[in-house]
């Protein structure tokens, strides 16, 4: 497969949208002449240097990019092995990587005259992040959250409202991030004139795939840069967690086609990867299918139906994941594993107490899976992993799986 | 020619319009719902839409989101699907079936076996909602080969630049979408409507149909007015899940008809 695309693994995706079989534009003919001119817009976009002078602006005065590469020389201590370096996109603003995408979109729909912006949320990140660059714009916005992640996200909605947002809890379907964007999408095609869809992963009809890889590969842009000035070569490894993957894509990227770095991505284990499919390991637990406008590796059962998926992380709670990861996949550029929720909250923890740096749970199980491999490599084995998003938000998740008691906090406790 | 084909020049013969009706395979439950079907032909209607569930039917408004649910919660699945269509074939052959659904099911159970699965059971078309031209290799061609009417959805946002690509691999029928927006939603309106299938009928023989936002017999008759039929889903699916009789929604389906075919 990579001799198909000239030895790099940077080519994609093809003029089809797809990454080997993997992507591509399944949607309903309302939206496919929004698609196309989308990915003709953004064509445009990538080659106008003034399309990329404003975003440089904003990331550096608005997000406050770049981001830190930082040696986490405790955690290595603790842990014996490996050299570890956090690349803290937890500190952007809002407190996540989304802000990098949403940014890219929202410039984009301004361009494209679009006034209304709609996005799809799970924990909240990436509706905040929206809502945020909506709120800096004057742009109306729309976010879809799952009825049940409304609940256990409180504080991210409140966010969300205070920027100026309308959050839409949905209610169809199970009430979770895939239905919530099954509802962006009903609400896009209702309203295809005015609107914007921000979508916020690797995931979606081609090209919000790569679209939003090359916002994102802003991360391992800077990441390649910081570690020739630390340490005057690559990492040996490179790790991230993964939901839809739009993170982990973003600090893959232009590591592809350096092929002594090993690239592991981490996935939400859940409960344990099992028959019983309580987890969102859709590359270690599911098979390809197609969903939400593109092909992909998917949770689903022996009928085609998709599955719900499990995970103590609501961003990572989706059951589904971007082609180019199942790409990486197929043709073993990367390798994918899956943590638990369990050994999450361990990281969680360990990140706490020998960083002073509360994590989210999403890069805790990146995290969780550094703690497994850095003991057992040589002191000097470089591994650099992203720190995605900040803890805050989960706080309260993570002190009823603790058993601690913050019930003066009311109605903020998961379920 | 497939039965999809036949029934269009029966209906030129009689000079009527067609009445397509979709339900859910496996509402409110399998008996009631192959019960209902067997009624369709004789409440007047001339095409009937059959619905695969999916867990996430993203062009679809509530009412056959739910739906979708309720048959999946009773155990309903492609080869139940099927097994319906064996059922109703077995004392109808005449009357045309198209499946209209997502493409997971599909593709998970494999296309080519689907093909051969879907035409032995008596299946004369499909519709499959998130296959757009641009994904015709997947499975429009392959059922084409395989003697099966793909029909294709053509919507307000498909403009004349684009309509050529979207009629080039469509038969039976062209499916015009008369809202921009999910079933069950919006009221379509003739005047609207009227010069959008013009404007296709200027680039195919193929009859257009109408559907989306069809509700009650004043509207369809309007609507088949000004074009070669109507599509009327989720009235009729609303009606099954308010718990009315087969008998009771077979009434309401034949006055709808009756809207159509004497426009």
């Amino acid at each position: 497969m990579a001799n198909d695309l000239f030895n790099s693994f940077m080519k994609g995706p093809d003029e089809k949208g797809r990454f080997g079989i993997f992507g591509g534009r399944f949607v309903s003919e309302t939206l496919m002449p929004l698609i196309l001119s989308l990915e003709e817009e953004y064509e445009k976009a990538k080659t106008d240097q003034s399309f990329w002078d404003e975003m440089d602006y904003l990331w550096k005065h608005y997000v406050g990019r770049p981001s830190p590469l930082y040696y986490a020389e405790r955690m290595t201590e603790r842990l014996g092995g490996a050299k570890i370096y956090l690349k803290r996109d937890e500190l952007n603003h809002t407190g996540a990587h989304k802000i990098n995408n949403v940014l890219g979109q929202i410039i984009l729909a301004r361009r494209m005259g679009k006034t209304r912006i709609i996005a799809e949320t799970g924990a909240g990140q990436h509706g905040v992040a929206t809502a945020t660059v909506c709120a800096k714009f004057g742009l109306k916005c729309v976010v879809y959250m799952g009825a049940h992640d409304v609940e256990r996200q409180a504080p991210n909605v409140f966010r969300m409202r205070l920027l100026g947002a309308e959050v839409v809890p949905v209610t169809s379907g199970r009430g979770t991030l895939k239905d919530a964007m099954n509802d962006a999408l009903r609400d896009w095609v209702t309203n295809v004139r005015d609107t914007f869809y921000c979508i916020g992963t690797v995931a979606g009809p081609h090209p919000y795939p790569a679209m939003v890889r090359d916002f994102q590969s802003i991360i391992g842009k800077e990441a390649k840069e910081q570690m020739m000035e630390a340490e005057g070569r690559n990492p040996d490894t490179i790790i991230a967690a993964i939901g839809g993957g739009s993170n982990a894509m973003g600090l893959f990227y232009p590591f592809l086609d350096d092929k002594d770095v090993n690239i592991i991505g981490v996935e939400a284990g859940g409960k344990g990867v099992n028959e019983k499919m309580e987890h969102c390991a859709s590359l270690t637990g599911g098979r390809p299918g197609v969903l939400h406008g593109n092909r992909t590796y998917l949770l689903q059962d022996d009928d085609g139906q998709i599955l719900e998926g499990f995970s103590i992380s609501a961003g990572l709670d989706y059951p589904g994941i971007g082609p180019e990861h199942s790409w990486l996949h197929e043709v073993g550029r990367a390798e994918y594993v899956a943590i638990t929720d369990k050994e999450a909250l361990e990281a969680f923890q360990l990140c706490c107490e020998t960083e002073g740096i509360i994590p989210a749970l999403e890069p805790s199980h990146a995290l969780a899976h550094v703690m497994k491999i850095a003991p057992k490599l040589p002191k000097d084995h470089i591994i650099c992993m992203n720190m995605c998003g900040r803890g805050d938000k989960d706080i309260f998740t993570v002190a009823k799986h603790l058993g601690f008691d913050m019930s003066d906090t009311e109605g903020r406790t998961a379920d | 020619m497939t039965r999809i084909d036949a029934t269009f020049e029966r209906l030129k013969s009689e000079g009527k319009k067609a009445f397509v009706s979709y339900m859910m395979a496996g509402d409110p439950d399998e008996a009631t719902a192959l019960s209902v079907m067997r009624g369709l032909p004789a409440a007047g209607v001339d095409i009937i839409e059959l619905g695969l569930p999916f867990t996430d039917p993203m062009a679809d408004g509530s009412t056959i989101q739910l739906a979708g649910q309720r048959a999946l919660e009773n155990g309903m699945t492609l080869e139940k699907t099927l097994d319906m269509v064996r059922a109703f074939r077995s004392d109808d052959d005449t009357t045309p079936i198209v499946l209209m659904g997502y493409y997971n099911p599909i593709y998970n159970r494999g296309v080519d076996q689907f093909l051969i699965d879907a035409k032995e059971a008596g299946i004369d078309g499909l519709i499959v909602v998130d296959l757009p031209p641009e994904e015709d290799e997947e499975l429009c061609i392959p059922a084409q080969n395989a003697g099966l009417n793909f029909i294709r959805l053509a919507t307000p946002t498909t403009d004349d630049q684009r309509l050529p690509k979207v009629l080039q691999n469509t038969s039976g029928f062209v499916y015009y979408v008369s809202i921009t927006g999910i079933t069950g939603a919006a009221a379509a309106q003739a005047a609207d409507v009227a010069p959008e299938v013009a404007r296709i009928k200027a680039q195919t023989d193929l009859p257009v149909i109408v559907g989306f936002g069809i509700r009650t017999p004043d509207v369809a008759e309007e609507i088949a007015g000004v074009a070669d039929g109507c599509v009327v889903g989720s009235a009729i699916v609303a009606e099954l899940a308010s718990g009315k009789s087969g008998d009771e929604v077979l009434s309401f389906v034949k006055t709808l008809a009756d809207g159509a075919h004497s426009a």
